[in-house]
């Protein structure tokens, strides 16, 4: 169990597929942000998830997925102390465009509004 | 190929064909030489534990989210992957370790949207599909001659 579940956080979808809950993202965020599988939020909950994974944020609260085996993906919301932790590390990084160690040389990349669809970000 | 390290990944348990196939592949895979891990949420742990009490089968049994946690913080990797699949939520966790991990991959796809289901998948691997729930057999053929493949 992660930490995840014993934080205060808000269920905005629940039992969907991952690319259904990264479209709500990117559609009720004020910004969205594109992390490699296996980012790391909330000191120990490494996200599931199909590149790109989608975190948004609406004002002091941090969106993302959460994946299930037997239940599908969750569209979560926590806004808390930590949230806004993670919020400004999100902005400092995608600032930044730090590249991720990951073996396909994929990076954080910020995404503030104007959104793109999904099938445009994965041409890039 | 001795030595070299296999990981089952596994999903939801509630397709009954995964954990008569786990258990196969993993006896296979050992007696061909391969370390073999099998990682799995607590009801996979659970049902492999009863089933092979002795350890026969699975030597090595690991919580499915922390073993892709040591993936990224690389404490470990594997050579090969099976990733077993009937949902999209085990298609994502596949994907997070095509991601992750220097494995190859192969996509164990079954249950009645296998079809489907295979064609969601966008990483490189190579995809054994079988739209099969209760009857391993065909499933069991497939991986057979992926394995045969695997020695050549």
């Amino acid at each position: 169990m992660s930490c995840i579940e014993k934080m205060k956080y808000e269920i905005l979808m629940e039992k969907m597929t991952f690319k259904e809950s990264r479209e709500f993202i990117e559609k009720n965020s004020d910004e969205v942000y594109y992390v490699p599988p296996g980012y790391k939020i909330f000191n120990d909950y490494y996200i599931i998830g199909i590149p790109p994974i989608a975190l948004g944020i609406k004002d002091n609260a941090l969106i993302f997925t959460y994946t299930k085996p037997c239940y599908g993906t969750f569209v979560l919301s926590i806004d808390s102390e930590d949230s806004r932790k993670e919020i400004y590390r999100l902005r400092e990084v995608g600032k930044e465009k730090v590249h991720t160690p990951f073996k396909n040389g994929s990076s954080l990349e910020n995404s503030k509004k104007p959104q793109t669809s999904f099938q445009d970000i994965w041409k890039k | 190929m001795p030595g070299e390290k296999a990981l089952l990944m596994m999903g939801c348990p509630e397709i009954p064909i995964q954990t008569s196939i786990a258990m196969y592949l993993s006896h296979k895979l050992t007696n061909l030489g391969f370390a073999v891990t099998v990682a799995g949420t607590d009801a996979v742990t659970k049902l492999l534990k009863v089933s092979d009490s002795d350890g026969y089968y699975v030597k090595k049994l690991l919580n499915l989210d922390k073993t892709l946690e040591d993936i990224v913080e690389k404490r470990i990797d594997f050579d090969i992957c099976f990733a077993f699949m009937h949902n999209d939520a085990g298609m994502t966790y596949a994907s997070t370790m095509s991601a992750i991990s220097q494995a190859k991959i192969y996509s164990i796809v079954f249950g009645r949207n296998a079809d489907a289901l295979s064609e969601t998948i966008e990483y490189n691997c190579e995809k054994i599909v079988a739209n099969d729930v209760h009857n391993p057999s065909r499933l069991k053929n497939k991986l057979d001659k992926v394995m045969e493949d695997i020695v050549k």
